[in-house]
């Protein structure tokens, strides 16, 4: 017989070991997926995870397809922490890269190198007025950010659909749903030549280590620690819970509206009606996967970006359907949550008669 | 007009022919094709026919291909054209419009490997373009639903308003004032080309409003099947959708690009690849309309004859005297509408009664 039993404290060990370990059972349940499908689990798991990381041109797509991930999963993991729930990432990802893109549209024919900074200005502000419309609500009207920033993303995606089908709707692009091409002025430069890796993944580093060094060594970052953990006490001590949600907001808000923009001005390079495949969304498992923690974050958004380009090569070389990548990303977060469980239990076996020493 | 587009077409599959067997030729079975869909290959519309085109080349030719489906018109699609340009394959068709300037960027890291991007206008020495004409196959729709509607409203699902969805429109609604001049048309945007929901919902609303003919620009068979459910008529949308709406169904305007992809698959097979701009209608085989049920003879007879002097170049959708809901004469009396108007239509034609969103 196999039992739960409670810890006392939360296993240390676990909270670093449950990822790992959920990583390795969804290979194990994978690769068994693999041969039910009669292809051999092991070429089918090196194809998923190894093939497209064994170049170099691998390695810096994986970069680039983690980039927006993890930048956007930093941000949101501040608010996670302060039980501040922003589900609209993708929306204030858009904003960002309407605001931002807007701007090389409106200097098209600029050579001006202050263009990049302005975008990234913008891009951040167009983020966080969008993330502002949430935390308005919730500390106005008590509203739940959840509902009201999803909302906000549909509102978003058709905004930018109208103006690429109408305002700002390439003159010389035969009526086609998609802005000018951004000026070179307005395009990230890329940082390794030969590749797509752009300016804008050397700044989700940097997003990185000052996410942690906010969460940990900043006032800040202990209030947001305190109000997700223990509400009452952080009122108690005076910290303040609307300033909490305003700060997380604009900042999951900024951080997503940047990252939208590094998409427009990096590996699109103008305004189309899709400019994310759900980036706001999956930077939420990628949060999660992190454990809130931006170092692991960093990993988590690696992790997630390998499983879309296993993905496609396992379509390409293997012919293996696209539902194999959602499968994938689900059954690794249904292990990841399952193996939560560790942190908080320790597993025992054998009856509890005949170990009668727990209560 | 349509002429020199036919004739390059034949000319190309001649020469395919005549140079089959020619010296130095690749074996069929040498070349890789590579397909980049962007629904699933079970939408049962769009990306199911480019598939089925893509098993056509297996069947037919013995080469080996490939495909990935669902890829995003975004950053996506560069790596993944990227990837099968690198995994040795020689031939690769990226069948979605949001896929042209990643396809260009791709085609110019590659010049060896031949590109074709579906719906696009940015062609290079390794890059040619394909469309079919739906708008020929719309304009049947339309003299069949003119005559089949008892409430005279159709309701029409629209994916984006781009000019290919637009001349679509155009072109059923002068079929159907062709033969019912009282017919009235309600739109609804679903904005997506793939959302069974949205789509289904969209054909309810259009259907509470009176309509009593379904015509769609999405994808799925969602609208038509709504259709069956209420008892009302419709038009399938790329594939033959019959087995979704038996009672529903009148014909469906059939995407088939069977023979333009083992043309060109073998075209590589033998060195004759050549970058061209293909637009083929019903005369070439592109479009199809799918078996006419569900309508009386007179009104059968009248849709294979209309479809006939199409296919034949007899009769043009898009002749004039043709205005614009302003009311700008735009083809004159006995002309027709030239390729490039028609490829940037971004205007409905006089007497449709809604706006277009801008």
């Amino acid at each position: 017989m196999v039992r739960l039993e409670p810890r006392r404290q939360h296993s240390q060990a676990m909270v670093y070991l449950s990822p790992v370990l959920a990583i390795f059972m969804t290979l194990v349940v994978g690769g068994i997926i693999f041969a039910f499908m009669g292809k051999n689990p092991f070429d089918a798991l090196y194809t998923f995870f190894i093939l497209p990381i064994n170049n170099s041109y691998g390695i810096s797509e994986l970069f680039v397809k983690a980039t927006p991930l993890v930048i956007i999963a930093v941000g949101l993991a501040m608010g996670f922490r302060a039980n501040v729930w922003n589900i609209g990432a993708e929306g204030q990802l858009t904003m960002g890269a309407i605001f931002g893109g807007g701007l090389a549209l409106y200097f098209h024919d600029s050579e001006s190198a202050l263009l990049l900074p302005a975008m990234f200005v913008l891009g951040a502000i167009g983020g966080a007025f969008w993330a502002s419309i949430p935390a308005l609500l919730r500390t106005k009207f008590n509203a739940n950010e959840i509902l009201t920033s999803l909302m906000l993303t549909y509102v978003a995606t058709l905004f930018l659909s109208f103006l690429v089908h109408g305002p700002w709707r390439n003159p010389e692009g035969f009526n086609f749903p998609e802005s000018r091409p951004f000026p070179d002025a307005g395009l990230l430069p890329i940082i390794y030549d030969g590749t797509r890796v752009h300016l804008g993944t050397a700044i989700a580093v940097f997003v990185v280590i000052a996410g942690w060094l906010l969460l940990s060594k900043s006032v800040i970052g202990f209030q947001l620690r305190v109000v997700g953990k223990a509400p009452q006490a952080a009122r108690h001590v005076g910290f303040r819970q609307k300033r909490m949600v305003w700060f997380t907001l604009l900042l999951g808000g900024a951080l997503a509206g940047l990252a939208g923009l590094f998409e427009v001005s990096g590996p699109i390079g103008q305004l189309q009606p899709q400019i994310s495949p759900g980036y706001g969304f999956t930077a939420i498992i990628v949060a999660f996967l992190g454990r809130l923690h931006p170092v692991g974050i960093l990993f988590g958004g690696l992790i997630m970006a390998l499983t879309y380009l296993g993905g496609e090569l396992a379509q390409i070389t293997l012919g293996l359907p696209n539902a194999v990548t959602g499968l994938f990303q689900g059954i690794l977060l249904f292990f990841l949550l399952a193996c939560d469980v560790l942190t908080k239990y320790r597993i025992r076996f054998g009856s509890i008669a005949a170990k009668g020493r727990t209560a | 007009m349509n002429a020199s587009f036919m004739k390059r077409t034949i000319a190309a599959v001649a020469a395919v022919g005549a140079l089959a067997t020619g010296m130095g030729a690749a074996q069929a079975e040498d070349v890789k094709v590579g397909f980049v869909y962007v629904g699933p290959i079970g939408d049962h519309g769009w990306s199911y026919r480019h598939d089925i085109g893509r098993q056509a080349i297996e069947a037919e030719l013995g080469a080996e291909t490939s495909y990935v489906e669902s890829v995003p018109e975004g950053a996506d699609a560069e790596r993944v054209i990227r990837q099968m340009a690198q995994t040795g394959h020689n031939l690769i068709f990226t069948t979605s419009f949001g896929y042209m300037n990643p396809t260009e960027k791709v085609a110019k890291q590659f010049p060896n490997v031949k590109f074709e991007h579906a719906t696009g206008y940015k062609r290079a020495d390794n890059l040619s373009t394909y469309a079919a004409r739906f708008y020929e196959g719309r304009y049947v729709a339309g003299v069949i639903a003119g005559k089949m509607t008892k409430s005279n409203i159709v309701g029409y699902v629209g994916s984006f308003p781009i000019p290919e969805v637009v001349r679509g429109i155009n072109s059923f609604m002068m079929g159907a004032w062709s033969v019912n001049p009282d017919v009235k048309v309600k739109i609804v945007w679903a904005n997506t080309w793939y959302d069974p929901g949205k789509e289904g919902d969209a054909a309810k609303a259009l259907i509470d409003q009176g309509a009593d003919i379904m015509v769609q620009h999405t994808d799925s068979p969602a609208p038509l099947q709504v259709a069956e459910n209420r008892g009302v008529l419709g038009f399938g949308q790329a594939s033959d959708m019959i087995k979704f709406a038996p009672k529903a169904q009148l014909t469906a305007i059939v995407d088939n690009w069977d023979s333009y992809y083992v043309a060109r698959a073998k075209a590589v097979a033998d060195g004759t690849w050549e970058s061209m701009d293909t637009w083929g209608g019903i005369n070439t085989g592109m479009v199809e309309l799918a078996p006419y049920t569900n309508m009386p003879d007179d009104v059968k007879a009248l849709a294979e004859e209309t479809a006939a002097k199409i296919a034949s170049g007899e009769f043009h959708p898009f002749t004039g005297p043709i205005y614009d809901q302003a009311g700008e004469l735009r083809v004159k009396e006995g002309e027709v509408a030239d390729d490039g108007m028609l490829l940037g239509m971004d205007w409905y034609i006089k007497g449709i009664d809604a706006e277009l969103p801008k």
